[in-house]
């Protein structure tokens, strides 16, 4: 089923122990579903807490003197206006314009930031990131941690039960709360959680210690997918690529003013000119009519049978009962209530623009 | 006298009277998890060996269900359209997919009894 060069978890035994089905992302083995299936996974999460082993994911540390100035040039940021503790959502970026990668950088002192970023992209944003900072006077670091993210309404409580207290920790904020642990409250499931990267030792500790509470189950990839995709959360690799811009997938609000107007990141002249003229084609939500799922790849027509777009990701919504997409169209056509038709397998399913996210968001902001 | 076949592709068939009731088996809809959709043919189409039947939609996938022998499909399992779930809680029963009247019933023998089945599954 997998291939020699397939990456483990250091925890695949526990999920093992825990009867989880495998199956191959971003070139690891990683837990699919659980006995419970995708369906009473997704729902547990929303109700209850869901538990992730995410450690696909990379974390960098990044510091030095020239760190934000490192971190500046990479990603449309200032990141020396973040405050210590502070998270944003941003990108690494090409030179026109495209996603390489989206990430969550953290300022955890004056000189030191964390960056978080996606398993598929793990080995090109580092050598993206080293081959920058020769120019700065910045270290990264790839650190070696196990990744947990735990999410749901009982997050917080089922960690404070086994002694983490994350009473001031605000939405899109991160902090060391042990030796070599970064947490930050944030995820991938729009509900209120965690991401805890921490040691191998200190992971078992903390899993076996949460998993002793009813309210906390594994959750495998699947539904992670699933509660993401409600959430309007975007995929790198589906949702976002290094041919799409952050005009186009909606994502100028991580860009701030001064620096869409001044910043000197690398794609910075080829956005400001995508914003002068207008991005032709824009991300959207898709919600099909009926309960046949509309999936990526499928193209989208409008009524008269001309080409619209194309769905970029698409399957069932759990919490919300019908088939949830998201996909880009030709920016005429981008206005929530456009109807349009996906092509399955040479049917077409009238499928209704939409705006995102289909669950609202549940984050503890403050 | 009905009787049960299986196919390498983790269908099963109950055959009486020259018609076959075919459906998924247990181990296939386990491995396909949470079953959200089920696209069902017309009644009429005849098929070939190896063609697609039917789809089957989990929340994450697609994945096609072929005609395990020639024929041609006199009934479906209309019941799936609103409960999809049944072909989870009840594979070789309720969640039955469609009925086919056999082309050639000599294509049975090609096929897997229970026994030889469960060896193949392991």
């Amino acid at each position: 089923m997998t291939g020699e060069d397939t990456r483990h978890l250091p925890l695949e035994d526990l999920h093992q122990a825990a009867g989880a089905r495998f199956g191959a992302f971003a070139g690891w083995s990683m837990p699919l579903t659980y006995p419970p299936g995708v369906m009473k996974e997704h729902l547990h999460t929303r109700e209850h807490a869901g538990l992730f082993d995410i450690s696909h994911m990379k974390l960098f540390a990044v510091s030095g003197p020239g760190a934000a100035a490192l971190l500046n040039r990479a990603c449309p940021l200032d990141a020396g206006a973040l405050e210590i503790s502070q998270s944003k959502y941003t990108f690494f970026l090409n030179e026109a314009a495209g996603i390489i990668d989206d990430l969550i950088v953290t300022r955890l002192g004056q000189d030191r930031f964390m960056v978080v970023a996606n398993a598929g992209n793990a080995v090109e944003d580092e050598k993206h990131l080293l081959a920058l900072a020769s120019d700065f006077d910045a270290r990264v670091e790839p650190l070696d941690r196990v990744f947990l993210a735990i999410q749901g309404p009982d997050a917080w409580a089922a960690l404070a039960r086994t002694g983490i207290e994350t009473g001031s920790l605000l939405f899109m904020h991160g902090i060391e709360p042990r030796p070599n642990w970064f947490m930050s409250r944030s995820g991938y499931t729009g509900e209120d959680g965690f991401e805890i990267g921490l040691p191998e030792a200190d992971a078992r500790d903390l899993v076996a210690r949460l998993l002793e509470d009813e309210r906390v189950q594994w959750i495998g990839l699947a539904a992670r997918d699933s509660l993401r995709l409600e959430a309007g959360l975007c995929l790198h690799g589906q949702d976002l690529t290094p041919e799409i811009d952050p005009a186009s997938a909606g994502l100028m609000w991580a860009i701030p003013k001064e620096v869409r107007a001044a910043g000197h990141f690398i794609g910075a002249d080829a956005l400001r000119s995508i914003l002068e003229r207008g991005p032709a084609q824009k991300r959207i939500g898709l919600k099909p009519d009926g309960r046949q799922p509309v999936r990526a790849g499928a193209a989208l027509v409008d009524a008269d049978g001309n080409p619209a777009g194309h769905v970029t990701s698409g399957g069932f919504g759990p919490t919300t009962g019908h088939p949830v997409a998201m996909g880009y169209v030709n920016t005429a056509l981008a206005k929530p209530g456009t109807k349009l038709f996906a092509d399955v397998r040479g049917t077409k399913i009238p499928v209704d623009v939409t705006s995102l996210p289909f669950t609202p968001h549940r984050y503890r902001k403050g | 006298m009905a009787k049960t076949y299986f196919t390498e592709d983790h269908e099963w068939l109950r055959v009486e009277g020259g018609v076959a009731t075919v459906g998924i088996t247990d181990y296939a809809q386990e491995q396909l998890g949470d079953l959200v959709f089920v696209e069902l043919p017309e009644i009429g189409r005849k098929l070939a060996k190896g063609d697609t039947a039917v789809v089957v939609e989990s929340v994450k996938a697609a994945s096609d269900v072929y005609a395990p022998v020639d024929g041609e499909i006199t009934e479906v399992n209309a019941t799936l359209s609103a409960d999809p779930a049944l072909v989870n809680s009840a594979a070789t029963g309720d969640g039955w997919l469609w009925k086919m009247k056999l082309a050639n019933e000599s294509q049975l023998d090609s096929l897997m009894d229970e026994a030889a089945y469960k060896a193949h599954i392991g």
